[in-house]
């Protein structure tokens, strides 16, 4: 699904490197954590792959299926069915959450040649995909994540996703912000999205929140690089030794 | 050549093109208007209060032609229930007017001099007047004196429907001036719209009484076409618990100075002028706004949103004036550009003058380019950087739009707004 070669990235304005040849393959319905400490990259990654402008790709590779991510403008990468769940989701005052959805969705159709969806057709769906993460309609109503809780923005990302049906997303620090209960609701809402033809690369400091949405591989991030790859129990180890006894073990 | 002997050149020569219509009920106030003017002479690029916007297009004796602008979109308001009055380059059109009644409404003509209107005797040209201090606004002054056309309506009661001002410019040289007098008697209400660009150069005046617990919205759209010109001005006197709301919007037009000059008189008064505009290329556009507190517990509002883009100017000049005694003034005022490109500039002056010790005012002024990181965010979920990008555009404006209390008036702004967006993509 999604393959990372010898990425590497660094700053445009200034000579910072930031990734330092980051290797990665996340196969089709596979659930991937990133974890690392602070200034590792995790974000950069993510930013990168989904085409954030501000950064110098200087050697590698990054495709979705066959597709060349790093070739294209960012909303060519979402028509190709990549999704990044936003750390901070962008308020924009003045333009309905409808609206933006509705713009999206159809976007992303027209891009792949398909039909655009109807009105009506795309009240429905909308309403009932709201209705399993709990937003209201004035939530819908209202401008894009104006006036949002931080758990309520976190839950209008899942709808995006929901609504956008990608293949692969990114979800950069999802958990930041939440309160357990809004922790529960937004993986709830990612596993309801699990399936075969869908992969997810989730970026997260702490394990807490792969207890909710189980990885089937947990990568440790540390400078630039990917330091240490395996199963589930790594997520564990850090959380209970944090990430001296890696760094150390790998340096 | 001094600057005065150069102001009086100007005038006299616009003067010496003109003729005072023959007014009736309205001669003194006109033949006042004209001593004024020679007194004032029109403004030139020396003074103060144009000191971003050049003038002498608005003053030279000629209107400078402008082509004509044809496009196919269905006239604004064109499906809102509403009595329309038509004006082509300031020439009545009866045919294409409705009848001129409407319950609760007295509607009359300027042009109609052998009719004496003794309600609006009482305002023409006096608001105005009054509108010159402290600040001198000749090509008011001369709007008073040489207006040969406009519309007089008396509000008595709640209005049914709003009425329409059509302004339609079919002469690439017209040049017209016509002065509006609206008066609302207590309680009554009425919603007045404007559309159209009206001629090559427009010189108007509308003069606006309201009185107690009375309320006039105000939404005005000044047409597309690139190469007109106008200066407009609007003076209202707001009484005790009235309300007074304007919105203005500016696509195009190579010079446009909307100036609104508005005394809260009675206690717990509302007033909000808001305009958003949209400029492209070879275009000036400037706000000026004096709002005077004379009263207790008033509250004005002032929101300007810009988007300039290819060599556009925006110029905002906004005042607020809480006299002594004006106690729990609340005072707000915004305006802010979008600037789209580097080429593009906005030059701002706001200022506060207040002899009351307990007020709120605020002001604020910020000229930003697109916001990288929701620009991202758009295209992120698929939306490509075009449509974002007006989107965006769309969300700069809505403060200045919101200010429209209408939903139905408010949105068919907002799709007229994201239609000549999305045209201007291609």
């Amino acid at each position: 699904m999604l393959k990372i070669e010898n990425l590497h990235v660094k700053l445009e304005d200034e000579e910072k490197q930031i990734l330092k040849g980051v290797n990665l393959e996340v196969g089709a319905g596979q659930v991937h954590a990133i974890m690392g400490p602070n200034g590792s990259g995790k974000s950069t990654l993510s930013y990168v792959l989904s085409g954030r402008e501000g950064y110098e790709v200087t050697d590698g590779e990054a495709h979705l299926g066959d597709v060349d991510l790093l070739d294209i403008e960012p909303e060519e990468r979402a028509a190709a069915g990549l999704f990044l769940a936003f750390q901070y989701p962008v308020e924009i005052p003045g333009v309905g959450n409808m609206t933006f959805l509705r713009t999206a969705v159809n976007a992303q159709r027209k891009a792949r040649g398909e039909e655009e969806m109807s009105a009506a057709e795309f009240l429905k769906v909308v309403r009932a995909k709201a209705r399993t993460l709990k937003i209201d309609s004035d939530m819908l109503k209202r401008p894009v994540n104006v006036g949002f809780s931080g758990g309520e923005k976190k839950r209008n990302e899942i709808l995006q996703m929901a609504m956008l049906e990608p293949k692969m997303c990114i979800l950069d620090e999802t958990d930041s912000g939440l309160d357990v209960d809004a922790m529960k609701l937004v993986s709830e809402g990612v596993n309801a999205l699990r399936s075969e033809g869908r992969s997810f690369l989730v970026i997260t400091h702490y394990q807490r929140l792969l207890d909710h949405i189980k990885p089937d591989v947990v990568h440790i991030m540390a400078n630039g690089r990917i330091i240490k790859s395996g199963g589930p129990e790594l997520a564990l180890e850090v959380e209970q030794n944090g990430y001296a006894d890696i760094l150390a073990e790998v340096s | 050549m001094s600057a005065v002997a150069e102001t009086m050149n100007v005038t006299d020569e616009r003067l010496a093109g003109l003729t005072l219509p023959a007014g009736g009920w309205s001669d003194a106030a006109r033949k006042d208007a004209l001593s004024r003017v020679q007194m004032m002479g029109l403004p030139s690029r020396r003074d103060e209060y144009w000191k971003f916007t050049r003038p002498d297009t608005l003053t030279q004796a000629f209107a400078v032609p402008a082509a004509l602008f044809h496009n196919d979109e269905a006239a604004l308001f064109d499906d809102v229930e509403r009595l329309k009055i038509v004006f082509v380059d300031g020439v009545f059109d009866a045919d294409a007017s409705d009848d001129l009644s409407l319950e609760g409404v007295n509607i009359e003509r300027l042009a109609s001099a052998d009719t004496d209107i003794h309600w609006a005797r009482d305002i023409y040209g006096v608001l105005e007047t009054n509108g010159q201090k402290p600040v001198e606004r000749p090509l008011a002054a001369l709007n008073t004196a040489f207006a040969t056309d406009g519309v007089l309506i008396h509000v008595t009661g709640a209005a049914s429907k709003p009425i329409n001002m059509i302004y339609l410019h079919n002469s690439e040289t017209s040049d017209v001036m016509l002065h509006n007098v609206i008066k609302l008697d207590a309680g009554a209400s009425l919603t007045v719209l404007e559309t159209g660009p009206a001629a090559a150069r427009l010189n108007m005046v509308t003069e606006v009484e309201v009185a107690d617990t009375a309320a006039l919205h105000h939404i005005r759209a000044q047409g597309r076409d690139h190469e007109c010109r106008a200066a407009t001005h609007i003076f209202a006197r707001l009484g005790t618990e009235s309300v007074f709301k304007s919105f203005t919007l500016t696509a195009n037009g190579v010079m446009t100075r909307n100036e609104c000059v508005l005394e809260l008189t009675g206690d717990d008064a509302k007033a909000t002028v808001g305009g958003a505009c949209v400029g492209d290329g070879d275009f000036h556009h400037d706000d000026t706004v004096f709002i005077t507190h004379d009263a207790e517990n008033c509250e004005s509002r002032q929101v300007f949103k810009k988007v300039l883009r290819n060599g556009a100017t925006g110029v905002f000049q906004g005042k607020i004036l809480v006299k002594a005694g004006a106690q729990k003034t609340d005072g707000y005022q915004i305006s802010q550009s979008l600037l789209l490109d580097g080429d593009s500039q906005f030059l701002a002056k706001p200022e506060l003058e207040i002899y009351a010790d307990d007020v709120i005012c605020s002001h604020g002024s910020t000229s930003g380019a697109i916001d990288e990181t929701a620009l991202f965010y758009l295209q992120s979920r698929g939306i490509s950087k075009p449509v974002a990008t007006d989107l965006l555009t769309l969300s700069f404006l809505a403060e200045a739009v919101d200010e429209i209390e209408d939903e139905t008036l408010r949105e068919q702004i907002n799709q007229r707004m994201a239609s000549w967006l999305e045209r201007r993509r291609g």
